[in-house]
């Protein structure tokens, strides 16, 4: 037996809305980095449930290419985060005031 | 009940009460005597060394985030490697220039002491 | 097989062209980097000359990539505007210790990423073009490493960036998920057909939503300042001209072009977003007390203008679109240009204050400044007016009449902060005596290309409107 769509889009959805929550609430540039590869998953899981539903793999590609873009965005995110970090020995954003935000 | 996700419903149930069950009799019958040793940080046994928030060198985040490009990169060869035989030249050719191009950032790192562990 | 691949050459040449950079970089002294400025130059001359050789190819791998008119014309904007970024950088790298090889990587690395966006006809395609684009944005602004200002405003576009990237990820998902393809002409058939409804729309404005940050558009606007200021100046003229273009690429090939039957659940949308977007900025503008910030502002603004394009649609629309995205990109350049001139040590030059009495100083760096200041404005027969005009035209032949007042009442604004900068070049006395670079060959020419480029335009702006309309014909 196999669970209805629905299930794996109201899941993905719901995995989307605690990435996008992670993003506007967390105060660690970290936590917000996590928080967005979540995003970036929650939406993998929905190109896969749909993929499986359709029986096209065309959504199954899709996931490789959006792992690889994630995984380069990963990089250049910390990769930020280290040239930021050497100026001030913080990650709250609230604390990034040399530019008013 | 035909559902036959039930069961698994009911040994979910239980198990969320044993441990609730559990945690609560620990926290209130258990007795509470801290000691100095006991709020050591846990080393395997060993008696702790230092501070386990030391500042370690940029280096490794420099190493991690290589290893992470590269280990994703690895992910298209799987596809090709299953499906090698159907793409034939025109899929090695492809994938040559696919590695060509990473091997070049491999060169790029390297070539800037990325690569250098001391 | 050979013919699949002809559409994806202008993206790959640059490819090469990047890659040819980056390992001449490892290999030449430090005194001798002036090789790469012009090998980048080369590789972008190389890349707009194949895409116009070959315009009109077949599409590559099932059509998922054009090299139709309409890409073409982009990868040619695409390619002036890296190469005068390029021109305009080659001083200021060199003097805030910038690394100029990566430097220049990364500019065509970004250009990849843009013309894929512009040829994409899939939406998958197109998302890999914008990750290629801002990934290596993101980076250049970053790149003055001594600059504690230059590091937050990398922080901040890339957390941002990443943030809008979800949305427009997810948007696709459900398009996905809704018309069971990503390419652009399936999803176009599936359109008239039976379809789920609610996934659709929902799919849409999500993709609207991703696109809208990269614009800058009123509300998704609040990053932009504060990342444009912090940047260096030639990596901010960069990002307020060709990652604008290229989002507003991509948003006429799908929105106007492709998926021009859900117009009207679009369209309302997105004239909320243009009245906000053109409002905001230029009332915020007026507000600053730095050019560069001010500068920022009035590209909000602009973006908003430009928006008022896909508002009224059709062929008249979109030609206008693109000829303002010319217009724009000379005036918004060149006026980066000149504040990029007047960077000091290790600081910039870009407040109020450093412009008083440049008109005495620098006489030809103060009279191109107020050409571009007052096309920005909108006063003929510059660039400016002529783009707006046109602008305002289609908007009016589309029966928007009330976005077209909006339109010339924000540009009345914007007349007050434009002329404070002229006013502060020619009737202020003396101020900081910025130590502009003396002999900037290669900063001064691209001023004065832009210069000529802000006059040509509005004076005969003909030729460019064929161009735009020929572009725009041959989005089948």
């Amino acid at each position: 037996m196999q669970a209805p769509i629905e299930y794996y889009l109201v899941l993905s959805a719901v995995l989307f809305a605690i990435g996008v929550a992670g993003v506007v609430i967390r105060r660690d540039v970290i936590v917000i980095l996590m928080s967005i590869e979540l995003m970036l998953n929650a939406v993998n899981l929905t190109f896969i449930a749909f993929s499986r539903f359709m029986g096209s793999v065309e959504g199954q590609v899709i996931v490789f290419f959006v792992m690889t873009v994630a995984a380069a965005e990963a990089v250049v995110g910390l990769a930020i985060v280290i040239s930021v970090f050497r100026f001030r020995q913080t990650l709250d954003p609230r604390d990034m005031q040399l530019l008013k935000w | 009940m035909s559902d036959p996700f039930f069961p698994v419903l009911v040994l979910f149930a239980f198990a969320a009460v044993v441990v609730l069950a559990l945690l609560f009799i620990a926290q209130t019958v258990g007795p509470k005597r801290m000691t100095a040793v006991k709020a050591d940080p846990f080393e395997s046994g060993n008696p702790p060394q230092g501070d386990a928030r030391i500042r370690f060198p940029v280096h490794f985040y420099l190493v991690a985030m290589l290893f992470l490009i590269f280990d994703l990169e690895v992910v298209f060869l799987y596809p090709w490697a299953v499906s090698f035989r159907r793409l034939g030249v025109f899929g090695l050719v492809e994938m040559g220039i696919f590695l060509l191009i990473v091997v070049i950032g491999f060169i790029y790192a390297w070539k800037k002491g990325a690569l250098d562990l001391d | 097989m050979a013919a699949d691949y002809v559409a994806l050459l202008p993206a790959a040449q640059m490819l090469v062209a990047a890659i040819v950079v980056l390992v001449l970089d490892l290999f030449t002294p430090a005194d001798e980097k002036g090789v790469l400025v012009w090998t980048s130059l080369a590789g972008l001359a190389l890349s707009a000359w194949v895409a116009l050789r070959f315009r009109g190819a077949e599409g590559a791998f099932g059509n998922t990539l054009l090299l139709d008119g309409f890409a073409v014309f982009f990868i040619l904007v695409f390619a002036v505007v890296a190469a005068l970024t390029i021109l305009m950088s080659v001083q200021y790298v060199r003097e805030s210790g910038i690394r100029e090889g990566e430097f220049y990587v990364l500019i065509l690395l970004s250009a990849v990423g843009m013309i894929i966006m512009a040829s994409a006809n899939d939406l998958i395609l197109f998302f890999i073009g914008l990750e290629t684009m801002s990934i290596a944005v993101y980076v250049l602004a970053g790149m003055w490493r001594s600059r504690a200002e230059s590091a937050e405003s990398a922080m901040k576009y890339f957390l941002i960036g990443a943030f809008a990237t979800g949305f427009f990820l997810y948007g696709i998902a459900l398009i996905y998920g809704a018309t069971g393809s990503t390419h652009l002409d399936r999803i176009a058939e599936a359109l008239g057909g039976p379809q789920a409804a609610l996934l659709l729309t929902a799919g849409v404005f999500l993709v609207l939503v991703g696109l809208a940050f990269k614009v800058a558009a009123a509300p998704f606007h609040f990053w932009v300042p504060d990342v444009y200021d912090g940047a260096p100046t030639p990596v901010t003229a960069f990002m307020a001209v060709a990652v604008k273009a290229a989002a507003f690429a991509g948003w006429a090939r799908i929105f106007l072009h492709q998926w021009e039957p859900l117009r009207d659940e679009w369209t309302p949308a997105v004239k909320a977003l243009a009245i906000l977007t053109m409002t905001l900025g230029n009332v915020l503008a007026v507000t600053q007390s730095s050019v560069k910030r001010m500068l920022a502002y009035s590209s909000i603004a602009h973006a908003g203008y430009l928006m008022i394009a896909l508002v009224a649609g059709g062929e008249v629309g979109a030609q206008a679109l693109l000829f303002y995205v010319v217009s724009y990109a000379a005036m918004t350049l060149g006026a980066f240009a000149v504040v990029a001139a007047l960077k000091a040590d290790d600081r910039e030059g870009a407040a109020y204050a450093d412009f008083a009495g440049l008109g005495y100083r620098k006489p030809f760096l103060a009279m191109a400044m107020s050409l571009f200041m007052l096309s920005l404005a909108g006063f003929p027969p510059l660039a400016g007016f002529t783009g707006k005009f046109y602008l305002f035209r289609a908007a009016v032949a589309a029966g928007h009449t009330d976005l077209a007042v909006i339109g010339v009442l924000n540009s009345l604004v914007s007349v007050f902060y434009y002329l404070r900068v002229i006013l502060m070049m020619y009737m202020q006395e003396g101020g900081v005596e910025a130590k502009s670079f003396r002999g900037a060959p290669y900063l001064y020419a691209a001023v004065g290309f832009t210069a000529v480029a802000t006059v040509y335009l509005g004076i005969l702006p003909t030729g460019a409107l064929y161009a735009s309309l020929g572009a725009i014909a041959s989005l089948r």
